[in-house]
């Protein structure tokens, strides 16, 4: 194992981030109630996906400029764990969203079709949509080179595309996630002090969690490419 | 002992003590003191949310583990 600081590190913040991030005070909101608390596990997977996305695409810039096939596998497997955890995001805003924005004096298609036109969840979708299409359009090229090159480029655009759908569009559009006026979670004046202690530490911690993951993938696919060239 | 055996056993003996804090409910007397049961029991959530962290983490570690050993092998060859 490589013994680093920073995995280390990863592991105390996150048993920080569970531990105080339900215990500690925080601010008492109507509807919210205590499933405020999920700032510190939902909202951070996006900022997780939002940030190995763009080690992803920093990693795609590398390659077209050196042709090394190793910032190639670096950008594959970012953009990979990037998804895991948007699909984590998507996943928990679901279940934290039926119980806030759902109204059970309703019926529960009334519901759905109120949520269904969020303009959020529909950026959000897409946005995942086009990185799966990342991995498709990368494993139907056999050429290793010309594989690495047109998802490189496929994956600047992919990211160029997380701006208008998942920053831009939820903005202009009338919703009901909070955030919209700004920047959510950093503004200063929309988040309470008693958070921030909380929730820094927790972006730190989960991020750390998937570089992790995403420096393990990598490694296995390195070896992998290796044993391929000399079998 | 190795380092994931040392934090196996670790686990091991947390488990074990929160398993003997949800077992001595059977007496008449309703202990609130407790600290597993006490503030709306949040603490056996914290508990629950500890152990899957720990077996998530411990998993990592493993593989990590055992991709390092695969590089260490290729490194020789």
């Amino acid at each position: 194992m490589h013994k680093s600081w920073w995995k280390i590190l990863s592991v105390l913040l996150l048993t920080y981030t569970f531990t105080a991030g339900l215990l500690l005070d925080v601010p008492h909101l109507p509807a919210l109630q205590e499933t405020i608390r999920n700032l510190y596990f939902h909202v951070c997977m996006w900022f997780c996906m939002m940030i190995l996305f763009t080690v992803s695409v920093v990693n795609s810039v590398k390659y077209l400029r050196t042709n090394r096939i190793r910032y190639d596998i670096y950008a594959r497997q970012y953009a990979t764990v990037g998804i895991v955890f948007g699909v984590l995001g998507y996943a928990t805003g679901t279940i934290w969203m039926s119980y806030t924005w759902a109204d059970p004096n309703n019926p529960a298609a009334a519901s759905f079709s109120a949520i269904a036109r969020e303009p959020k969840l529909i950026g959000a979708a897409i946005a995942l949509l086009i990185y799966l299409a990342y991995h498709v359009l990368r494993d139907s090229i056999p050429d290793l080179d010309r594989r690495a090159r047109v998802s490189a480029v496929y994956n600047i655009f992919a990211y160029a595309m997380l701006f208008p759908t998942i920053w831009i569009l939820p903005r202009l559009l009338p919703s009901l996630h909070p955030g919209r006026e700004g920047n959510p979670a950093l503004n200063f004046s929309d988040i309470d002090n008693r958070m921030r202690v909380v929730f820094y530490p927790a972006v730190l911690g989960w991020t750390l969690l998937g570089v992790w993951i995403s420096t393990l993938k990598i490694r296995l696919n390195i070896l992998k490419e290796k044993t391929l060239i000399h079998p | 002992m190795t380092g994931t055996q040392k934090l196996i056993s670790l686990l091991t003996a947390l488990l074990l003590s929160v398993v003997s804090f949800a077992q001595d409910s059977s007496g008449k007397e309703v202990e609130m003191a407790d600290q597993m049961r006490s503030n709306g029991r949040i603490y056996v959530v914290i508990a629950v949310m500890l152990t899957i962290l720990a077996g998530l983490i411990l998993y990592v570690v493993r593989l990590d583990k055992k991709i390092a050993k695969w590089e260490k092998q290729e490194g020789k060859s």
